[in-house]
């Protein structure tokens, strides 16, 4: 590249437009530029979702509070599964919230980029936007849902705590979770359309793959850490922990879920960085 | 002299034509292709295409600047990368202030939104800060005409409102570099007219713009400098706006050469016809020796093709075109009673159109083939494009002494006079 020496240094405001590049930047100043960008994509999801439904947002709210009674019912009742001394309906309910939460947004991240096709060939920004603001999206039906559960904390009497004040440690576990599967599944997603297919099995059985419906003591000590390798595992344990004061034990397993957790989402960035100068050409 | 604005180095794109053409793949797909690849060698050149080779050249700040070229010769491609949507496989593009750029109007709007929360998506998504768009927030309004209808959902607008509606808050983008593609194609007679004069003004504002269109009206009106792309090369840049939209129009053929169009590969292809052959011949289908002479029996536009699919609506006929790029008709076989209309079949098909003598001035015309399903969509648009072939008139204006030579106007009608019965 000798025709690059040639070449007065370009001023500070001007943009130089290369070939895709072996280096990786997370352009994370160039997405603060983009913030506005970013609030008005979650604003559109979140207006969207409820548009032309009768009920609206309460969705949001009957979504977890309906598979909190199935669950009450088939495994609290009739299964009787133990639920460490909590009311079964409030252990399942802090749990099914960050699982929700999860779920919600893994999905709507992972289809984020291929329902905004026209956006990404016809206009720049950085693309970290689109799978992120469809994350944020989910934060807010979370929040919706939450306020039931304060009302079950007042209900049966949860007594207050300052392990609450970790609460949103948790929550930004659970975010971060989603983004980093959304951002892999949301790349592979541009060129092979088979992940809109995969995406319904898995969240099924990573359901079951974390300690929503059953507590995690049921789990065989010696498994205890592998089984961790879910990051969810750690989130929900960590939601009960916060709230309902169960689980002591547990911190072992949320550190392993933050760590699997943080080398996915780095991978998942990465990954995502480097296919993106693709995405208008393949998608 | 004028600081440089865009600076284009070398700029060349590369598409692997199984990746553009297959919209996506399977993994079973992707898995059996690389199977198949196996003792093949890498890259055969049959799946490769250079959208762009070796594009160079430089902007100054405020010029306006079209970008011409038939369909597939790059122009999309280079506003693209210019826009850094997709980046170039080699060579480099500087860019020396803050780009705004227009590939379509309505990008990101949304139907389930109201036209009022759409001019604040829509603005972001261009590149609008939020305090920006509320400033111009009632000017966008006025532009757009639909105050009545600003908080209904955009889903419930006509085609006309929503397209208003999207260009107001695109001409209200204030970058120093503007970078428009063909957006002016949309809307009413009226509308565009409208935008065009928005378009003017922002280039009179000493903001630099890039244009593509394939109205070259537009572009005459527009640009002070002319960009001609063919095959994904740079063919001219000069301020002769005339010329090169003249060298365009004409396709490069010299007036000598004999008028006809034959199939390429590089047409893009659609499911219902083939373009095989366009040419002008004389009643037995001889092929024409250009000049073409008004004063013989005429001349035959013979389209032949292979329907690949047939459809009731399914029409092929002509646009004509004059060589400064103006629309002069467009024609149609079932332009008659029903009774009178050829029948398309499936397979090759040649239709014969006759363009009658003295109708047309003397002069460069450009003739295209075009397609469609009538009132549903363009199968190939009249674009003053591909298939296509230039002519040029000469000769045989009339038997009257006083009329030898060309007359001003696009037609040479010999029109019957008669005395009044008065």
């Amino acid at each position: 590249m000798d025709q690059t020496e040639t070449l007065p240094l370009p001023p500070a405001d001007s943009i130089v437009i290369e070939p895709p590049g072996r280096g990786i930047s997370l352009g994370l100043r160039e997405l603060w530029r983009y913030r506005e960008l970013l609030f008005f994509l979650t604003w559109r999801d979140v207006k969207v979702r409820y548009k032309q439904t009768a009920l609206g947002a309460a969705w949001a709210l009957l979504q977890p509070l309906l598979t909190m009674v199935v669950f009450s019912v088939i495994f609290g009742s009739l299964a009787k599964l133990p639920s460490e001394g909590i009311p079964y309906p409030i252990f399942t309910y802090t749990a099914l919230l960050p699982w929700q939460l999860f779920a919600f947004s893994l999905t709507s991240s992972s289809t984020s980029l291929i329902n905004d096709q026209r956006l990404i060939t016809k206009v720049y920004f950085p693309r970290l936007v689109i799978p992120i603001s469809s994350v944020l999206a989910g934060l807010i039906d979370f929040l919706i849902a939450f306020v039931v559960l304060l009302g079950m904390l007042i209900f049966y009497q949860v007594p207050l705590s300052w392990r609450m004040l970790s609460l949103p440690l948790f929550v930004l576990l659970a975010v971060i979770s989603a983004l980093a599967v959304g951002l892999w599944l949301s790349t592979l997603n541009v060129k092979y359309r088979d992940v809109r297919y995969v995406v319904p099995f898995l969240t099924q059985f990573w359901m079951y793959a974390t300690p929503i419906a059953y507590s995690s003591t049921l789990i065989p000590e010696k498994w205890r850490l592998l089984y961790a390798l879910n990051p969810m595992t750690g989130v929900v344990e960590g939601f009960r922990w916060a709230l309902l004061g169960s689980g002591e034990g547990a911190g072992p397993m949320v550190l392993v879920s933050a760590v699997i957790m943080v080398a996915l989402f780095i991978g998942g960035l990465a990954y995502f960085r480097r296919q993106e100068d693709h995405f208008a050409d393949v998608i | 002299m004028p600081e440089i604005a865009i600076q284009v180095q070398n700029l060349s794109k590369r598409y692997r034509l199984g990746a553009s053409q297959a919209r996506y793949k399977m993994l079973r797909e992707s898995i059996m292709e690389s199977l198949k690849q196996i003792g093949r060698p890498k890259n055969s050149p049959e799946t490769i295409i250079w959208a762009l080779k070796d594009v160079s050249f430089e902007v100054r700040q405020g010029e306006a600047v079209g970008i011409i070229g038939r369909n597939g010769a790059g122009k999309s491609t280079l506003l693209k990368i210019l826009s850094r949507i997709t980046k170039p496989t080699s060579g480099r593009a500087l860019i020396h202030g803050r780009v705004g750029s227009l590939l379509e109007v309505g990008t990101g709007f949304h139907p389930e939104l109201t036209g009022r929360e759409n001019i604040y998506l829509n603005g972001a998504i261009l590149g609008m800060r939020r305090a920006e768009i509320e400033r111009k927030f009632d000017e966008i309004v006025a532009f757009s005409e639909i105050e009545k209808f600003l908080d209904t959902p955009v889903k419930f607008y006509s085609s006309g409102m929503y397209v208003r509606l999207a260009f107001a808050v695109a001409a209200h983008l204030e970058p120093e570099i503007l970078v428009v593609d063909e957006v002016l194609a949309v809307g009413d007679a009226q509308f565009q007219k409208k935008c065009l004069g928005k378009m003017d003004e922002v280039s009179k504002g000493g903001r630099t713009v890039l244009f593509v269109s394939h109205n070259m009206g537009a572009v005459e009106k527009l640009c002070k400098k002319v960009i001609f792309l063919e095959d994904g090369m740079v063919s001219a840049y000069s301020p002769d706006v005339n010329r090169i939209i003249r060298q365009y129009v004409m396709g490069g053929y010299d007036s000598l050469q004999h008028p006809v169009w034959n199939k390429s590969n590089d047409f893009p292809s659609n499911e219902w016809i083939v373009p095989e052959r366009v040419a002008l011949t004389d009643e037995s289908g001889n092929i024409k020796t250009l000049p073409v002479s008004n004063d013989d029996t005429g001349v035959w536009v013979d389209l032949t093709f292979t329907v690949n699919k047939l459809d009731p609506a399914l029409v092929v006929g002509i646009a004509l075109y004059s060589d400064d790029g103006e629309l002069m008709f467009w024609s149609y076989p079932n332009d008659e009673v029903e009774d009178k209309w050829p029948r398309l079949n499936l397979g090759r098909n040649q239709l014969r159109c006759h363009l009658p003598p003295h109708l047309l001035n003397e002069g460069s015309y450009h003739i295209q083939l075009i397609a469609s399903l009538h009132f549903r969509l363009w199968i190939i648009e009249p674009n003053m494009s591909q298939p296509g072939i230039p002519f040029t008139i000469q000769g045989g204006l009339s038997d009257s002494p006083y009329w030898y030579a060309k007359r001003p106007g696009r037609l040479a009608p010999i029109l019957e006079w008669k005395m009044g019965i008065e």
